[in-house]
Order: structure tokens, then C-alpha cells, then sequence
């Protein structure tokens, strides 16, 4: 017995193509409406205001260590001449995220809610972080066409499988007495996921959207092949001149910008360092003021 | 201590404020076989091992009274905790009523459910279960926010609640700064702050040492002193329930097995196993001489032709005045002392050990209550050997084992 699986996904593509191009067409205008709203105005910042705002983002994030090697590094970038690359990376990033967000959010919801869900997902989510990216990229430009917005929908592909798991993860791992304490004293369900179950799984949360975030720059190089351009471009222009000093200039700005945002999204789950250790003197301050505290730690 | 006696509470004829009627919980696949089973005469056991089903309560039926303090007691895996979580249906009941002011908490629909627990009961926890991501005023507003009071009044009636607990200056904290007493204040506050009329405590001053347990219960007193509530405390300790319960219920095995007042309990304990949670009891009613028995002793196996002179050497070794000769069989001989064996391998006796056995040794019944030996080892002047049913020696009762045991037990 032969099953004609290559066909079969031929004609289906195919008949999506014959049948439902203005819903495409549809999407692909809502896509392209964010990546290039962000693009844009991620590129309206003059460079060294744009450069700026990042090292204060690190100054007050992670701390001052961290905010001089965001200076250096993005002085580099501009000085190798892909800043303006650059943003358009990061825009395609924030782009990607943002989509991957709005369905993956959800869809993890729903798996912690209902294991029915979380089995229909968990193995697609699975394919779409093994299949081969390439495998994707054609029918998506076949859909979308060639450009920025192919190449954000491959990349939520690939990228969106970390925020579902470690949303459902997150939600499932808060602790039973904290459900117990919000039904005990009324929640709705509702009120259960908004006022217990969400805040209690943010960090897994925002350690899934920080994976998101650098699965999305892992697929630059990738989604540049279908027009994504970007540093991405710079990179593939270097492979096919066989330019490795050109090659190597793409990559560094690529890693840099992965460590920038690694950085920045991780310290999101957390309260920020410098306001952590004023919270801390608060209190040193009012434990001092009571000496005799009312019941002994 | 204004909390209402037993007395009282039949004083003043009054509708009961909750009203449990032959409730039972089955946890697993098929509750209404394993029901029909359990009903039907089978054990716990033979259930589980039918259906896979296991029976978390069985059979409660109790009133619990406006304003008092409740206290159900039992060891871990009883089904208190289970109980408790009935009342407010955290637990879904398998079968049987629970009336709260009359009507049945167990016909309630999801909306009526979520009002009782936002208007009427409100819950303590053992391990505190106040949520992190919030300071402890919005903890202590947590059940106001829920029932969508508006954020000043809510925000006024949870200071109102922290200061009744004494935290009004950590209101801007978050629960990780506080010690284990100060969180279950805030859990008390929380708990306080919608002015339930009933408040379930599930062991809710375990996790405090016992300094600070203490501190609670008077606090726990003293907030029902100032406005009465009906309270529910679930608890394993038996001086806690002593403490501050007006009435007490035993659970053992899912079931009810006593409901009464402190008094009630200690002068009429409906079984041992009530018996056994008393301070004071006579523990050597509940305890069989086997249980007490201890190899500590050095043993001796009689054996034809060797030597008592080995025996001594071992006896000195141990520095031990006794030993026990036993058979091959490791039934019970008789006893013998350093001196009565030194005297007779002196005199060369051909049966050492028969004629230096210590007159008027009786080995006691590994079955017989402590209560029927304590005379005897009191007595002795020497540890008593206790023997199973086939005479073989269990091990033997000294004075020190004795008092340990008594008061370990108490």
C-alpha cells in the first residue's frame, strides 16, 4: 500500500491557493500592517537616540555593567554599518513575538485547561519545531509572496512552541493552595486564571516569550532567503560571495542583539535590581523602627 | 474565655448553623458502586480493592452550632481535611446533605456556591496561601476584590482586618518579608476581612512552632470574643483542640467516631483510639506488654556441653547483672544473674544454669495488657522477660523502658 502524502499536500496547497487567496491576501496585509508599522518606527529614532534609550533600557534593567557593554556593542553595530539592518531585525523580532503572543498566549491558556486541548496540541507544537524550516518557507511565500511578511509568519512558526509550553507549564505548576485559596473565597474561573493563576505562572511565562524572542532571531539568516531582509541579509550575502569577513560582521550584529534582548526580556519577570535593593532598606529600616516584632521570624 | 459551652449552646435552643446529614466522599472512578458496596457491609479495604475507589469520608452527621468553635480531630489520612473542604465544596460530596442555615450546600448551583463563599464562609490554610505577586493589604482584600467591592472600601476593610490582627504597619510588605505567624495573620485577616459568619481552619497553626502556636489560638480566641462566627478547626493536636474547641469530633478512618465537648471526651472516650489522644490517659490500657518489650538484655542459648564461663564473659562484656537462657528454639528458660552463675561454675554444678536460674522470674504474655504487668515490673528487681504465644522469648520489660513508654504516651 502507498500513501501519495507529497501529492496529497501539493493538491491542498494548491486548492488554499485556488480558493482562499483574498484570505490570505487579508492576512498577509494585517501582518505586513504591524512589521512595517514597527519598522518604521523603529527606524524614525535617529541612531544615537535609538542607541541611547537601549543603553538606559540596560542601565535601569540589569545594572550599569551591563549598560556599558550595550553602549560598546551597538557602537560597534553602527560603526560595521548594519544599524539600519539591525532594526529591521529587531522589528521583524518584536513582530514575530508580538504574533506569537497573541496565539500562543491562548493557546497555552487552553492547554492548562483542559488536557484534551494540550493533547491535540502538544505534537503539533512538536512539528512545528522539528520540520525542517525550508519546508515551510516555499508554500508561505507561495501564500504571502515575498517580503518581510513570509518571513515573519516562518518565524512564528518556528519560534512560537516555547511561550505555549511554558505558559501551559506555568499555569499547571502554581501551587494547588493558591487554587484553593481563590476558589475558598469566591473566584469565578475568570477571576481564578486573572487574579491567581496568570500572576503566579509569569516568570515561567516571560521565560517562554524570552525563548520566543531568540528562536526568532535564530531564524534572521532563514527568513532573509524569502525577503525578509535585515542582518540577515547581510549574512547570506556573505555566504553567496563566499565574504566571510561580511559573513562574520552579520553574525556579530546578530548576537549582539540576541544577548541585548536575552538580557532585557529575562529581567522582566523580576523587579529591577537597583528598585529591589531600595525595597530591601525599606524594610531593614522598618524592622529596625520595631525591634520587638509581633511575633518572632 | 467568652466562648459559648456545650451548656450553653443547649440553653438557647437554636437552628444548627451547619448541618452535615450521613455525608460521604469517595475519591475515584466509580463513587456510586464503591458506595453501594461500603453500604452493603464490605470494609474500606475490600472497597478499594473492588472498585479502585477509596472512601475519604463516611457516614458524618453532626450539627455544628451558631458561635462555636469546632474542632475536628484525627490523625493524618483520617479525612478532617477532606471534611472541611465539604463544607465549602472545595470537595464535591458523593452523597448526603450539608446545610448551611438550612439550606443544602450540596444542591447549590456554580453562582449560589461562589455568593456562600464571598458572603458566608471563608478559609485558613496550613500553609498560609497567600499569593506572592501581592502585598499583604491586597492580600487581605483578596476576597473583597473578588466580590467586586470597589478599591477604597476594600482597601479600608482589609486595613480595618490587619489591624484587628496587629499588622497594620506591614501592610505595604509582601508575604516572603513576613515570618510563618505574621503570614497566618495575614490569612487570618484575609479571611476576617468580608466578615464571614463562618470561618473553616484548616490546621492552620501547624506550620507555627509551638510558641507562636499558642499566641494564635488566644488571638483566635480573642477575635471570636469580639464578634462570635461559627469556626471550623481542623486539627491534629490534641492540646490545640483542648485549647480553644467547644466542642470536639473525632475522626478515624473517614468516620465520626465521636462528637463532644472537651469534658465529654476525656471522661467518656468513645473508643481507645480516643482514647489514646488523651494527655493523662492510662496508656497502659491501650499498650500489650509485647509492644513495650526490648532486646536489651544478653541472651544466652543453652547448649549441651559448652561452657558457662563463655556466658559470663559475655554478661561482663555487656556489663550486664542479667541474662536470659534461652533454648534452641528461643523459648524461654528462665533467667539467670552474674552472681547466681558465678556461684554455681565455682562449685562446678553439672547444669550451671538450671540451678543458678533467679527464682520467681515469670515470663509474661506478650498479649497481656500493661496495665496487668505494671505491678510486676515495679516490683522486680530485675527486668521481666515476655514470651509470645509458643514461649519464645520477645524481649524483656526494665523499670526505664517502662517510665519512657508512659511518658512518651502522654
Amino acid at each position: 500500500m502507498y500513501f501519495d502524502i507529497g501529492g496529497a499536500v501539493d493538491t491542498a496547497v494548491n486548492y488554499v491557493l485556488d480558493n482562499f487567496t483574498p484570505a490570505l491576501d487579508g492576512i498577509a496585509a494585517t501582518i505586513g500592517f504591524v512589521t512595517s508599522g514597527i519598522l518604521s518606527g523603529l527606524t524614525s529614532v535617529p541612531m544615537p537616540v535609538g542607541i541611547a534609550i537601549l543603553v538606559l533600557l540596560s542601565l535601569w534593567r540589569v545594572g550599569i555593567g551591563f549598560a556599558v557593554f550595550t553602549g560598546v556593542a551597538l557602537w560597534l553595530v553602527q560603526d560595521m554599518g548594519l544599524w539600519g539592518a539591525t532594526m529591521e531585525t529587531l522589528s521583524l523580532v518584536i513582530a514575530a513575538t508580538i504574533l506569537a503572543m497573541v496565539v500562543g498566549l491562548p493557546l497555552g491558556i487552553a492547554m492548562a485547561r483542559e488536557d484534551k486541548v494540550a493533547a491535540v496540541v502538544r505534537p503539533v507544537l512538536d512539528l512545528m519545531q522539528t520540520m525542517p524550516a525550508f519546508v515551510y518557507l516555499i508554500p508561505a511565500a507561495m501564500f504571502f509572496g515575498l517580503g518581510a511578511v513570509p518571513g515573519t509568519i516562518a518565524t512564528v512558526i518556528f519560534a512560537m512552541p516555547p511561550v505555549v509550553r511554558l505558559t501551559n507549564l506555568g499555569i499547571r505548576q502554581v501551587h494547588a493552595e493558591f487554587i484553593e485559596a481563590g476558589q475558598a473565597f469566591g473566584c469565578t474561573a475568570s477571576q481564578l486564571l486573572f487574579k491567581v493563576q496568570l500572576p503566579n505562572a509569569l516568570p515561567s511565562i516571560m521565560a517562554g516569550i524570552n525563548q520566543t524572542i531568540m528562536l526568532s532571531l535564530s531564524m534572521v539568516v532563514i527568513a532573509s532567503m524569502i525577503g525578509a531582509g535585515g542582518i540577515g541579509n547581510t549574512v547570506l550575502t556573505g555566504i553567496q560571495r563566499l565574504d566571510v569577513g561580511t559573513g562574520f560582521e552579520g553574525g556579530l550584529a546578530v548576537v549582539i542583539l540576541a544577548v541585548i534582548l536575552d538580557r532585557l526580556t529575562q529581567s522582566l519577570g523580576k523587579e529591577a535590581p537597583g528598585l529591589r535593593r531600595f525595597l530591601a532598606f525599606k524594610t531593614a529600616e522598618k524592622a529596625a523602627e520595631e525591634p520587638r516584632a509581633v511575633t518572632s521570624s | 474565655m467568652a466562648l459559648l459551652t456545650e451548656t450553653d449552646v443547649s440553653a438557647v435552643p437554636t437552628s444548627p448553623k451547619i448541618s452535615l446529614k450521613s455525608v460521604f466522599k469517595v475519591f475515584g472512578e466509580r463513587p456510586e458502586r464503591a458506595l453501594e458496596l461500603f453500604r452493603s457491609g464490605k470494609s474500606k479495604a475490600d472497597v478499594h480493592r473492588e472498585t479502585g475507589s477509596s472512601i475519604g469520608v463516611s457516614n458524618a452527621s453532626f450539627d455544628i452550632q451558631p458561635g462555636e468553635i469546632f474542632v475536628i480531630m484525627g490523625l493524618s489520612g483520617s479525612g478532617k481535611s477532606t471534611l472541611l473542604r465539604l463544607l465549602n465544596r472545595l470537595i464535591e460530596p458523593t452523597s448526603g446533605a450539608i446545610e448551611i442555615d438550612g439550606h443544602d450546600v450540596t444542591k447549590m448551583s456554580r453562582a449560589e456556591l461562589i455568593a456562600l463563599r464571598r458572603r458566608e464562609i471563608s478559609m485558613v490554610f496550613q500553609s498560609f496561601a497567600l499569593l506572592p505577586n501581592r502585598t499583604v493589604l491586597n492580600n487581605a482584600a483578596f476576597g473583597l476584590e473578588v466580590s467586586g467591592m470597589g478599591e477604597a472600601e476594600r482597601r479600608s476593610r482589609a486595613m480595618e482586618a490587619l489591624d484587628a490582627v496587629g499588622l497594620a504597619g506591614y501592610a505595604e510588605s509582601r508575604p516572603d518579608q513576613l515570618s510563618g505567624g505574621m503570614k497566618q495573620r495575614v490569612g487570618l485577616a484575609r479571611a476576617l476581612a468580608n466578615e464571614p459568619t463562618i470561618l473553616l481552619m484548616d490546621e492552620a497553626f501547624s506550620a507555627l512552632d509551638p510558641l507562636i502556636r499558642t499566641e494564635m489560638q488566644d488571638e483566635l480566641v480573642r477575635l471570636q470574643g469580639e464578634k462570635s462566627r461559627t469556626i471550623v478547626f481542623v486539627s491534629h493536636d490534641l492540646d490545640e483542640a483542648m485549647r480553644i474547641g467547644d466542642r470536639i469530633c473525632i475522626m478515624q478512618d473517614g468516620a465520626v467516631i465521636q462528637v463532644g465537648t472537651p469534658d465529654e471526651i476525656v471522661m467518656q472516650p468513645a473508643n481507645d483510639y480516643v482514647r489514646s489522644f488523651f494527655r493523662n490517659v492510662d496508656v497502659s490500657h491501650v499498650f500489650k506488654a509485647g509492644d513495650v518489650a526490648r532486646k536489651t538484655q544478653v541472651t544466652i542459648i543453652e547448649r549441651q556441653g559448652v561452657s558457662a564461663a563463655a556466658a559470663l564473659e559475655r554478661m561482663k562484656h555487656f556489663d550486664r547483672d542479667h541474662a536470659i537462657i534461652l533454648g534452641r528454639d528461643k523459648t524461654y528458660h528462665g533467667m539467670v544473674s552474674q552472681t547466681s552463675l558465678v556461684e554455681k561454675v565455682r562449685a562446678k554444678d553439672p547444669d550451671p544454669y538450671r540451678s543458678a536460674f533467679l527464682p520467681d522470674v515469670e515470663a509474661i504474655s506478650a498479649d497481656e495488657p500493661l496495665s496487668n504487668v505494671l505491678g510486676r515490673v515495679a516490683g522486680s528487681p530485675w527486668p521481666v522477660p515476655v514470651v509470645d504465644d509458643r514461649r519464645r522469648y520477645v524481649g524483656s520489660i526494665s523499670k526505664s523502658a517502662l517510665l519512657e513508654t508512659l511518658d512518651r504516651a502522654s
